[in-house]
C-alpha cells in the first residue's frame, strides 16, 4: 500500500497544454501514472500525446473518471483552478504553482474542503508512491519502493534525503512535498496520521524548515499518536531573522519559527534530529534495529 | 512588503476607518508648518520607519509647544531604530485618550485563515502580552467564504468594550478593515493602540500594514509605496533574474538549486566550522547564462574566498548541469577556488565530464562542504 495515490489513481492535468504541464505530463506517463485527461479552456478535443484534452475539469471527471488533479496553471488563476476541480468532484488537488497569493489560497482551500476535496501544495513538488504513481515534478528515477514515508516542505532537499535513503537500501512507500508556502493544504499531522495507518509504511522521515510552528505541532502529535520510528531534519539553522529564505513561508519572525525551537520540540518528543540530511537513514536504521 | 504608518493611515481613510492622519515631514520647516495646521497645542511626533519598537527607541514623542516640537523632531529625524535610519516623521494632533486597545487582522498559518486578534491591553508590546498573559488575548477566525458578518463583528466588539455605543462604532470599523485587507492583499493590519477618546470616539491612532509579495502583481498602487533598503534592492534584482538571494556575512559563496537544499547547505557549512556568504537558490535549469549571472552576484562580494556549487540533478540531469558549468566558466575568470558537487540523475556522466576541469569536485554534499570550509580557512 501507499498513501493518497496508487495504481488506481486517475489523474487530470489542469493546464496540460502549457510548457510545464506538457513536459511533466510526458514524464508522469513515462513513469506509469494513470493520466486520463488534461484541461485547457478552448482546446477541448485536442490530445497531448495520447491524453485527451477537455475544456474543463467537469468533463474530464464525467468522461474519464478523473479523481485527482494536478495544477500547472499560472499563479493568478490558481484560485479558480482549485475551485473548478473541487466543484467537479475531484478528491485530491495537487498544486505545483509557486507564487499564489495567500488570500487566494485561504479562500480556495476553504471552498475545496467544503466540497470534500483535499489539497496538496501550492508551491510543492507533488508526491510519489514509487513503482505505482508519480504526480508532480519529482525525478522518478531517484526513488525506490520500500517502507519509509517521507514528508517535506522542500523539493531538492527531499531528493537529497531520498537519494541517501535509496543509497542505504531504504525505499519509500510514499514521498510527499507539502510545499513552501505559509498557507497550504495537507500538512504534517494529516500525513503523519496516514503513514501511521498505512501497513506498508514502517518508518517516517520528516523534513522541516524555519517559519511557523507546524513542526512543533507535529512533534507533539508524534509523541501522542505515532508508534512508528520517525527521524527529522530541519533546514535553516543559519538563516537570519526576518528574511524570507526562498520559500514564502520560510521566515523567522519576531523570535518564533527558528530551527532551534523546532529541533528542541522534536528532541523533547523523543524524535531523533539529524545534523545534516545524510544522517537520516542511519537514525531510522538505528531506531528500526532497536525495535526488532 | 511593508509600508509606513502614514501610508497605512491614508488607506484607512479611504476605507472609512476613523483615524488621525497628520502630516509627513522631512525637516524642521515642514514640521513647523504641520504644527501650525493643528488646532490644539498638543501634538505627537512619530518616526516613520519600517520597524516596530519605535516608542521604546525614543521615536515617538508628545509635544506641548513649538519649542518642544522642534527639539524633538530634530532628535527623531536621523535617529536609528533597529538599524533603520529615520528620514521622515509624522506630526499629528494628540487626542484625549480614555482607554487603549489592541486590534489586528492577520493571516494565521495554523487555522489557515485570517484571524482577528483582540486585547484590552492596548498600546504595549502585544508579543509580551501573548507570552506573559495569553488569557488577555482573544482570537476569532474569519470564514473566508463569508467574511466578517455583523454578529462576528459584535462578538469581537463586546469582547473589547463594555459600552454598546462603542461597539456600534466598532462594527463598521472592523468590517471595513477586513475589506481593506482582502482588497489590498494585506498579510497584516494592526492598530495598536486603538483608542476610545474622552469624547467617546473610537479612533485608530496607529496603523501598521504588511502586504503579500506574491500578490503585488495585482496591487500596483501598493507596490508603488515600497521603499526598499539597499539589501532589498539587491535581493529584488536577483529575483528578476530568477534567483532567490539573501546576503550573509561569511566567506563561502553558495550556489544551490532549491530553497531547502540552499538553506541546508548554509547550515552544514556552519556545522563544519565555515561561514556562508549567502543564500542563493538558482532554481532548476542547466542554462550557462544563469550560472554566469549567479557567479557575478557571488564574486561581487569581496569577502567571498571560495565558491561552493551544490546541485542535485533531478529532472535537469547532472551531465547537462556539468555541460552548463563548463560552458559558463569559459567566460568567467577568477582565482577563487570552486568546489562542485553534482548528485542525482546521471551523476556518473556529470562528474566524469568535470574531470580535468579547474573545479574541485566531490561526490557527496558533506564531502564538498568539508572541502569548501578547508579551502576557505586556507585562503583567509
Amino acid at each position: 500500500m501507499s498513501i493518497l495515490i496508487d495504481k488506481n489513481t486517475r489523474l487530470v492535468v489542469q493546464g496540460i497544454t502549457g510548457r510545464d504541464g506538457g513536459f511533466h505530463t510526458s514524464k508522469m506517463v513515462a513513469y506509469g501514472t494513470n493520466v486520463v485527461a488534461g484541461t485547457s479552456p478552448g482546446k477541448g478535443g485536442a490530445f497531448v500525446g495520447s491524453v485527451p484534452v477537455f475544456n474543463g475539469v467537469k468533463e474530464a471527471v464525467e468522461k474519464e473518471g478523473a479523481d485527482t488533479s494536478i495544477i500547472f496553471i499560472p499563479a493568478p488563476f490558481v484560485k479558480d483552478a482549485i475551485m473548478e476541480a473541487a466543484d467537479a468532484g475531484v478528491k485530491l488537488i495537487i498544486c505545483i504553482t509557486e507564487g499564489v497569493p495567500t488570500l487566494d489560497m485561504i479562500f480556495a482551500r476553504k471552498y475545496a474542503y467544503s466540497k470534500g476535496a483535499k489539497i496538496l501544495g501550492p508551491n510543492c513538488p507533488g508526491l510519489i508512491s514509487p513503482g505505482k504513481s508519480l504526480i508532480g515534478i519529482m525525478p522518478g528515477n531517484i526513488f525506490s519502493e520500500g517502507g519509509t514515508g517521507v514528508i517535506s516542505r522542500s523539493g531538492t532537499l527531499t531528493y537529497e534525503v531520498v537519494y541517501n535513503l535509496t543509497k542505504e537500501g531504504m525505499g519509500q512507500s510514499t514521498a510527499v512535498g507539502i510545499g513552501g508556502d505559509p498557507v497550504a493544504g495537507l500538512y504534517y499531522i494529516d500525513l503523519l496520521e496516514m503513514f501511521q495507518n498505512d501497513p506498508d509504511t514502517h518508518s517516517i522521515a520528516l523534513i522541516g524548515e524555519i517559519g511557523g510552528d507546524a513542526e512543533e505541532q507535529a512533534a507533539r502529535y508524534i509523541k501522542e499518536k505515532v508508534t512508528k520510528p520517525v527521524a527529522v531534519y530541519i533546514a535553516g539553522s543559519s538563516a537570519p531573522q526576518g528574511k524570507r529564505m526562498g520559500h514564502a513561508g520560510a521566515i523567522i519572525s519576531s523570535g518564533s519559527g527558528s530551527a532551534e525551537e523546532k529541533q528542541d520540540a522534536f528532541r523533547m518528543a523523543g524524535v531523533p534530529v539529524a545534523d545534516e540530511p545524510s544522517q537520516i537513514p542511519k537514525l531510522l536504521n538505528t531506531y528500526l534495529k532497536s525495535k526488532v | 512588503m511593508k509600508i509606513h504608518e502614514y501610508q497605512a493611515k491614508d488607506l484607512f481613510l479611504a476605507y472609512g476607518i476613523p483615524t488621525i492622519t497628520g502630516n509627513v515631514c522631512h525637516d524642521k520647516e515642514s514640521c513647523l508648518q504641520a504644527y501650525t495646521g493643528i488646532n490644539s497645542p498638543i501634538a505627537v511626533v512619530k518616526a516613520q520607519v519600517h520597524t516596530g519598537g519605535r516608542g521604546k527607541a525614543g521615536g515617538v514623542k508628545l509635544v506641548h509647544n513649538q519649542e518642544e516640537l522642534v527639539s524633538n523632531a530634530l532628535k527623531i529625524l536621523g535617529l536609528e531604530i533597529n538599524g533603520f535610519k529615520t528620514e521622515k516623521v509624522l506630526v499629528a494632533e494628540a487626542v484625549d485618550i480614555a482607554s487603549e486597545y489592541y486590534l489586528s487582522l492577520v493571516v494565521d498559518r495554523n487555522s489557515k485563515s485570517v484571524i482577528m486578534i483582540l486585547s484590552r491591553e492596548g498600546g504595549i508590546d502585544i508579543e509580551d502580552v501573548a507570552k506573559k498573559t495569553p488569557e488577555k488575548i482573544h482570537k476569532i477566525p474569519i470564514d473566508p467564504l463569508v467574511g466578517i458578518t455583523d454578529f462576528k463583528a459584535r462578538e469581537a466588539g463586546f469582547y473589547l468594550f463594555d459600552e454598546f455605543e462603542i461597539v456600534k462604532q466598532f462594527v463598521p470599523m472592523i468590517k471595513n478593515l477586513y475589506t481593506l485587507m482582502v482588497e489590498k492583499d494585506a498579510g497584516l493590519v494592526e492598530i495598536n493602540p486603538l483608542v476610545v477618546t474622552k469624547q467617546g470616539r473610537l479612533l485608530a491612532i496607529d496603523a501598521k500594514m504588511t502586504f503579500d509579495d506574491n500578490a503585488l502583481y495585482r496591487q500596483s498602487e501598493i507596490e508603488s509605496l515600497a521603499e526598499l533598503t539597499n539589501e532589498e534592492i539587491v535581493e529584488k534584482e536577483a529575483k528578476n533574474k530568477g534567483f532567490s538571494f539573501v546576503a550573509l556575512n561569511g566567506k563561502i559563496g553558495c550556489m544551490v538549486n532549491g530553497a531547502g537544499l540552499a538553506m541546508s547547505t548554509m547550515d552544514t557549512i556552519k556545522l563544519y566550522g565555515g561561514e556562508p556568504a549567502n543564500f542563493l537558490d538558482i532554481g532548476g535549469s542547466s542554462n550557462p547564462g544563469k550560472v554566469i549571472e549567479a557567479m557575478k552576484l557571488l564574486l561581487s562580494d569581496p569577502n567571498v574566498n571560495v565558491v561552493l556549487i551544490n546541485i542535485f540533478g533531478g529532472i535537469t540531469r547532472c551531465d547537462d548541469v556539468a555541460k552548463g558549468l563548463i560552458e559558463a566558466f569559459k567566460s568567467i575568470s577568477t582565482d577563487i577556488p570552486i568546489v562542485v558537487r553534482l548528485s542525482g540523475t546521471n551523476e556518473k556522466e556529470g562528474n566524469e565530464m568535470l574531470k580535468g576541469s579547474p573545479f574541485f569536485s566531490a561526490s557527496t554534499m558533506g564531502e564538498a562542504i568539508k572541502k569548501a570550509v578547508e579551502l576557505s580557512h586556507k585562503n583567509s
